[in-house]
């Protein structure tokens, strides 16, 4: 009993005196990483807490991704912010317009004399996430692109070649109809990220652009323009192969019911997040997965462009000392090292952020050794990036994709044509945005 | 029972039977879940009966499952979970007992307005008035402390107008009773409303314990320090958010050991109950 | 509103009372909510450097934008199944178990457990159950000829919200009818009883009017549970969708605000919603507390 007493107050000790006692600064970092990516987050943070003495990088994990935002603001508000926040992409808007409330990274990198250079990023990564100059604003943590899944078995079942994956959505169609028509699978493909995959992407694959003033990157009095000619027909199409029971619809924003069509083998193909590779293998007992890039419209586009990333970058927020700013900056730092990168995109599934970790992972042989694993960057570095395939900037943008999936619905439930639906979503994406730009001015 | 009716009794079994069985479905299919591997719900139809992995996922859920490298260990975010929900039902309990004493036993200017300024913290839940209520906390410097978790929570429109409504039944009788032999409105309070109230008490004590245990955003938002993490944030913690594919039997597995606390409270709280039962029968 | 015909004279004692509860509702609740009024009239970026005041733009706004209107409507279809479904399964079972006294007790276990499953989990649990592809019920439906899909049926959307959002609150309503039918005296019943009266008419005459304290409560608690605190539920099994089916008014609070981050617009919502809630409750204290016995 006394035993049991002493031990139990001995570990209440340690665990109420976590922080040491050696004067280590604190930086404090805000993330959204649950389960085993929260692991490896902590790891990441662990790693660089044992490289040095002085700053300590304290990970917490505050929710969901609009969780996480919406209690760094609030914390900023009441100025008890952490000096790192995780933001997803669609937050970036947000963040951007908040000039006070951010020190970018390049000129944080800049003014702690860190080494820092640009060129060394993938492009279409920090691209996402930089002003019109070409400064990189937030520190790119965990990106991904969307890529083609398909099941081998119900394609060689259906009689086709298990190692040929549709290229353009023609055979898409094509492919679905020999699927569903033989018996093979119940359904042709269904995707997550309607939003992200068959509006925004959509878009980018096509060199069209889904917004005015460079996709919203030359400033916040752009104005949505993807109602265009390629995102109605492929809408169009949508709703036609969902009528003919080609596609199923697998739910809004990231598309929940997606995923267990695919791995139960009721749709033989899928989109979905290149970060999604991992779940999906370890769900697909049963079968065997091919990986490809993402279809395209061969009558529109010959060589479609790059497609453009989402995910979650970090974000430095001020109001902090001196002090605090040097650890992020060497934190950062020790963040771009190809180890550390190399580590975390090869564990995770997101895409390296920097030439030299992408190299490292080809001397390693890792992507010989997990076929699949380099679509998504050979996907978002082929060709050269357009304005059209830079990315989206837009304030609100998680409200404006709430109108594109209602108005998606509406096309699926009859009440709209294509053209109707992406026009009215055009049309309240676009008050969504004028409200933003009122409230940011 | 007033009569006997055998064709009532058995009517009564077998709508409970039927009702409980709907009611707990979900929660038996969380069961289920937490005893097969990671991968039996995503392949076709969710699986109805027990599969064999329960002992590995309940042994890797209390060993080392649910704390990361970040998280703390699962008994003290047990511990703070009950901290939590013990002071929010006991706090709101006392509270509400006795203001609304104060509003049906006693009139005074105000009255109804101090009512109606209870009435309306029923609505709008933290989640919509979140910016303020945060801000309030930081000022008064709650933030990381069990003050900050649980009395922002501790004021409850419905444990007050509970006790209103159970109040106005009491028959006026027994308070002229109590007046003619001398009794105070204090001693009134403890030796008569008290006792009357019993059941009232262990009914509302399991669902604000059960309130209190089950909160998720509030605690996320005024915790920054992981000493004071709860269950249900090492839960969600496990379960999906972005990009990570959760394991469902574990988190599952998670869920119905969260569960186990509340339920002890049901199972305790219910010798009140019928002890209240027998009362009333004599 | 209702008082003891007869009351304690003293004068300070009750504001003794009453203080601790005032303290904390104005701090934690009077004074974030007035925030919430003032920055319905104000426009603000999330981080609040720049705030504009307005006058009634944001009210405006939202009442020229047909999908709050739809909104509103979906919220009273919304509310009342929640409420008629959650009391009327829950009063029945609380009948039956009243019935069974002691071996009831293993009834009551079983029917709290929902209520301590975390709304967090909740949602999942329900789409587990709703799935398309792995879920129970689409799947039994099928076997009936139904083709359950949530995903663009509207109507089929709004079943799955209320059911999910009921049977969070069964056990709730299921333990306060327990309570309330206790009290009820046996002797009362009894007497019925012997003049000769049926179950059914005793319940109606005698017990459902005793229990009118306890219907009138959890009618003003379900209405406010279905209003306010069901963003969870419906985030976690249909998002609001399709196309804004099972967008509540207070499922809009929470995607405009908690998810989009627009403070004025989200603020007029609540500030809204709170004006509604208030009139319903007022109006049930006037109309529906009359036909209460206490």
């Amino acid at each position: 009993m006394y035993k049991n007493a002493l031990f139990l107050s001995a570990a209440l000790a340690a665990v109420l005196s976590a922080s040491p006692a050696t004067a280590q600064t604190e930086i404090t970092w805000w993330h959204a990483m649950s389960a085993e990516l929260g692991e490896k987050l902590e790891e990441v943070a662990q790693g660089f807490n044992e490289s040095q003495t002085e700053y300590k990088v304290t990970p917490v994990f505050k929710g969901t991704y609009p969780e996480t935002l919406t209690a760094a603001i609030a914390a900023f508000r009441a100025n008890e912010q952490p000096a790192i926040v995780q933001v997803y992409e669609v937050g970036t808007g947000t963040m951007m317009a908040a000039q006070g409330a951010v020190y970018p990274v390049h000129q944080l990198m800049t003014d702690k004399g860190e080494p820092w250079d640009p060129s060394g990023f993938l492009q279409p990564v920090v691209g996402y996430y930089s002003d019109t100059e070409g400064n990189i604003l937030s520190m790119p943590f965990n990106s991904s692109t969307p890529i083609f899944y398909y099941n081998k078995d119900v394609f060689e079942k259906a009689g086709l070649d298990p190692e040929v994956a549709p290229k353009t959505w023609a055979e898409v169609e094509e492919f679905s109809r020999k699927i569903v028509d033989s018996g093979a699978a119940k359904c042709g493909f269904t995707t997550a990220w309607i939003t992200w995959i068959h509006t925004e992407n959509m878009s980018a694959l096509h060199d069209q652009p889904f917004g005015t003033l460079q996709n919203g990157f030359g400033g916040p009095a752009a104005e949505f323009t993807f109602n265009n000619e390629v995102t109605v027909k492929h809408w169009d199409n949508l709703k036609r192969w969902s009528d003919e029971g080609l596609f199923q619809y697998g739910g809004p924003v990231g598309g929940a019911d997606a995923q267990p069509k695919f791995v139960s083998q009721e749709c033989a193909m899928f989109m979905n997040s290149s970060a999604g590779r991992a779940g999906v293998i370890r769900n697909a007992t049963d079968f065997e997965v091919g990986f490809a890039p993402l279809p395209y419209y061969d009558d529109v586009i010959e060589e479609p462009k790059n497609s453009i990333i989402g995910g979650a970058t970090l974000w430095v927020l001020n109001g902090k000392s001196d002090e605090v700013y040097n650890g992020v900056a060497k934190f950062f730092t020790y963040l771009s090292q190809p180890e550390v990168q190399a580590d975390w995109h090869q564990f995770t599934g997101y895409l390296p952020i920097t030439n030299a970790a992408y190299e490292l992972g080809q001397e390693q042989g890792y992507y010989e050794a997990n076929p699949g694993s380099d679509i998504a960057i050979e996907q978002i570095m082929r060709g050269t990036p357009s304005e059209n395939s830079k990315g989206v900037r837009f304030g609100n943008l998680t409200q404006a994709r709430d109108a594109v999936d209602a108005e998606f619905e509406a096309l699926l439930a009859g009440q709209k044509t294509a053209q109707e639906a992406l026009d009215s979503a055009v049309e309240r994406g676009n008050q969504i945005l004028r409200d933003f730009e009122a409230s940011n001015s | 029972m007033v009569e006997n009716r055998p064709f009532l009794n058995l009517l009564t079994h077998l709508v409970l039977i039927v009702g409980v069985a709907t009611v707990v479905f979900p929660v038996y299919l969380a069961f289920i879940a937490s005893t097969h591997d990671a991968n039996a719900f995503a392949r076709g139809l969710a699986p109805m009966l027990p599969g064999p992995h329960m002992v590995d996922n309940y042994a890797l859920m209390l060993t080392n499952g649910l704390s990361s490298a970040g998280a703390p260990p699962v008994w003290l975010m047990l511990i703070n979970s009950t901290v939590m929900a013990l002071t929010i039902a006991i706090g709101k309990i006392i509270i509400s007992i006795i203001s609304a004493y104060a509003i049906v036993y006693f009139k005074f200017p105000f009255r109804l307005l101090a009512f109606w300024m209870i009435f309306i913290t029923l609505m709008l839940p933290v989640e919509v008035r979140i910016m303020p209520t945060f801000k309030v906390v930081a000022d008064l410097g709650m933030l990381n402390s069990y003050a900050g978790l649980t009395i922002p929570l501790i004021a409850s429109a419905t444990a007050t107008f509970l006790f209103r409504q159970f109040f106005l039944t009491i028959p006026d009788e027994l308070m002229e009773a109590a007046r003619v032999d001398g009794a105070g409105p204090l001693k009134f309070f403890r030796d008569i409303l008290l006792p009357l109230s019993r059941t009232n008490i262990a009914a509302l004590f399991v669902i604000l314990f059960i309130y209190g245990w089950v909160q998720y955003l509030w605690p996320l938002l005024v915790t920054t320090d992981s000493r004071y993490y709860t269950i249900v944030m090492g839960i969600k913690r496990l379960a999906a958010s972005a990009d990570a594919d959760p394991y469902w039997n574990l988190v599952m597995a998670a869920v119905m050991l969260a569960m186990l606390p509340p339920v002890l409270v049901i199972i305790f709280m219910q010798r009140l109950f019928v002890k209240g039962l027998v009362e009333t029968e004599k | 509103m209702q008082s003891k015909r007869t009351i304690f004279p003293n004068k300070l004692l009750p504001y003794a009372l009453l203080a601790p509860q005032l303290i904390i509702t104005i701090i934690f609740f009077l004074w974030p909510a007035a925030q919430a009024v003032k920055s319905s009239f104000e426009r603000e970026d999330p981080f609040g450097f720049r705030t504009t005041f307005i006058w009634f733009q944001n009210y405006t706004r939202l009442f020229a934008e047909p999908g709050y209107l739809n909104a509103m409507g979906r919220s009273a279809l919304f509310a009342i199944g929640v409420t008629a479904l959650s009391m009327g399964v829950a009063l029945l079972l609380a009948i039956c178990v009243n019935r069974l006294l002691r071996s009831g007790k293993f009834y009551t276990t079983l029917l709290v457990w929902p209520y301590a499953v975390a709304p967090v989990v909740a949602g999942i649990l329900w789409w587990f159950m709703f799935n398309p592809t792995i879920g129970i019920v689409p799947y039994l439906l099928d076997a009936f000829g139904y083709r359950w899909n949530h995903r663009v049926n509207g109507n089929d959307a709004m079943i799955l919200v209320i059911i999910a959002a009921s049977w969070k609150q069964i056990s709730y309503n299921f333990l306060f009818f327990v309570a309330g039918l206790q009290s009820v005296p046996k002797s009362l019943v009894e007497a019925a009883a012997m003049d000769g009266a049926g179950p059914f008419k005793r319940f109606w005459t005698i017990v459902f009017p005793l229990l009118s304290p306890t219907t009138f409560f959890l009618m003003i608690v379900n209405i406010n549970y279905a209003m306010f605190d069901t963003f969870g539920i419906i985030d976690g099994t249909t998002g609001g969708g399709p196309a804004g089916s099972t967008t509540t008014l207070v499922y809009k609070v929470y995607a405009d605000g908690f998810l989009g981050l627009n403070i004025g617009s989200s603020s007029a919502q609540s500030v809204i919603l709170m004006l509604i809630v208030i009139i319903l409750t007022v109006v049930q204290f006037r109309w529906v507390e009359r036909r209460v016995q206490y």
